[in-house]
């Protein structure tokens, strides 16, 4: 009979960027069973929105994490545009679209550099973050900053971007499509990283809804469902379409993250074709009453923005689903059969974001 | 709210045979969050059906000391997110599973999130 031992997996492990416990139920090798923990980081940043005037906690809930930015803080604004009924000007959607599609690309080469890292990768490790070093470089012109953007305002957006810089985007957008080919041709057609994430940790589709898998993870599994479809900012003008794989593995994971990287570029291009003249933002009066659940697609996958107001300045209550909230039981599903030596890997293909989860 | 996202208000009585009736059809769980009102809380429960993209939210008001089954049972995805609202606003959840027991976040306060009288 198999030896049953608990193996604890974190805070500090050199797989994780952020602290999370796992206590792995093991037969021998094999994990049968796992209990997450998080609670290291914390911050009670939701419960400060009823001491911030709602225009300022843009700021806080663009701080909430540093990958996911911006589009922490295009959720908040949008939640509270729709409670107070506020149209934001046409060119500001399209902006918070680029900026959203950028700070894909970002996430997602981030990602890829951890993961070749966890395969012991280490040159595609460093290509991959040479190249995000390239969208930052993009943040850093159009908007000022390398990660957090401040783009964002309640009624449109703080920034505009004038021709010059829309061409500067496409051009740096084109150098790096290029550039990307030999990275997306390694991920996908090297023999060692096939070897590591074909069939590991495969999720199947009834499972993956079933346990409310979002994002990449959730299509990796042949389910089409990508909230960009809902055309919130300028994505109903946009050719989107979800991006779906049907393996469920690591591997499949790898791939839906690869290909939207090459989507959100198409969308880049698209959105600058389109981008109309206008006003950047309108004028906000009035405090917002009411209550609205906003979606939006992070790269990560859907996140929910709730925020309810009672006609002061102060919010009652804001509250954000991240997608790794969602992601995490289906990541404990997933390990359940896999081999320890797997673990680490596994669990970086949910692509976790601890800081945005714990808020 | 829009026609793909909207909330309907429940009781008490109604919120297991919906959610099973939720599961039966296949409808993703999406968020649980709980907000403090006077006299308790105001538990929201939304779902999502993925091929429509419509969100359904259902909506159960109870007092501070009444308690409400945990729907682990049903989605055992919903662990983290009832151990949050147990643990934050102090909301008194019945067998979820696993139970943090109030230490998901590590925090010395005893419900900082519920509205101090």
């Amino acid at each position: 009979m198999a030896k049953r031992s608990i193996v604890p997996f974190g805070p500090q492990h050199p797989v994780l960027p952020e602290p999370v416990h796992l206590d792995l139920v093991l037969e021998d090798e094999t994990v049968v069973g796992a209990i997450p923990s998080i609670g290291y980081i914390h911050r009670g940043l939701e419960k400060l929105v009823e001491k911030r005037d709602f225009k300022q906690y843009v700021y806080i809930a663009e701080r909430v994490c540093g990958i996911c930015s911006c589009g922490h803080g295009m959720g908040y604004c949008e939640s509270v545009e729709k409670v107070m009924g506020i149209e934001v000007p046409r060119r500001a959607e399209y902006l918070r679209t680029i900026w959203m599609e950028m700070s894909r690309v970002h996430s997602h080469l981030l990602w890829l550099g951890l993961l070749a890292d966890a395969m012991g990768f280490e040159s595609l490790f460093m290509e991959s973050w040479r190249l995000r070093e390239k969208i930052l470089d993009m943040f850093d012109q159009t908007a000022g900053g390398r990660i957090i953007l401040s783009v964002n305002c309640v009624g449109g957006v703080l920034k505009d971007m004038d021709g010059g810089m829309l061409q500067g985007v496409l051009h740096a957008i084109e150098d790096l499509e290029k550039e990307m080919k030999p990275v997306i041709d390694t991920f996908l057609e090297d023999y060692t990283v096939q070897s590591r994430l074909k069939g590991t940790g495969v999720l199947s589709r009834e499972n993956a809804i079933a346990m409310g898998a979002v994002g990449p993870t959730l299509r990796a599994s042949g389910e089409a469902y990508d909230v960009r479809m809902l055309g919130y900012a300028a994505y109903n003008d946009l050719s989107v379409e979800p991006i779906i794989e049907s393996d469920g593995d690591c591997y499949a994971r790898c791939e839906v993250r690869l290909r939207e990287i090459l989507q959100s570029f198409a969308l880049i291009r698209e959105a600058i074709q389109k981008i109309p003249e206008g006003p950047i933002a309108v004028p906000v009066k009035g405090n917002p009453k009411g209550e609205y659940f906003m979606r939006i697609e992070q790269p990560r996958g859907e996140a929910i923005y709730y925020v309810k107001g009672n006609g002061t300045k102060y919010l009652d209550r804001f509250r954000l689903r991240t997608p790794t909230t969602s992601n995490i039981p289906p990541m404990v599903e997933m390990l359940k059969g896999c081999q320890l030596a797997d673990v680490p890997l596994l669990i970086l293909t949910i692509d976790p974001c601890v800081s945005c989860t714990e808020r | 709210m829009d026609d793909r996202n909207e909330i309907k208000k429940i009781t008490m009585a109604e919120l297991f045979p919906l959610v099973i009736e939720m599961k039966a059809k296949h409808w993703r769980l999406v968020q649980i969050c709980a907000v403090s009102i006077e006299h308790g809380y105001e538990m929201s429960y939304s779902f999502c059906k993925n091929e429509e993209y419509r969100m359904v939210t259902l909506r159960l008001e109870i007092d501070a000391e009444e308690t409400i089954a945990s729907i682990t049972q049903i989605y055992p995805c919903a662990f983290l997110q009832e151990n949050e609202a147990a643990e934050l606003f102090g909301v008194k959840i019945q067998n979820i599973n696993p139970n943090y027991h109030d230490k998901l976040y590590r925090i010395d306060e005893v419900a900082p999130f519920k509205k101090k009288e």
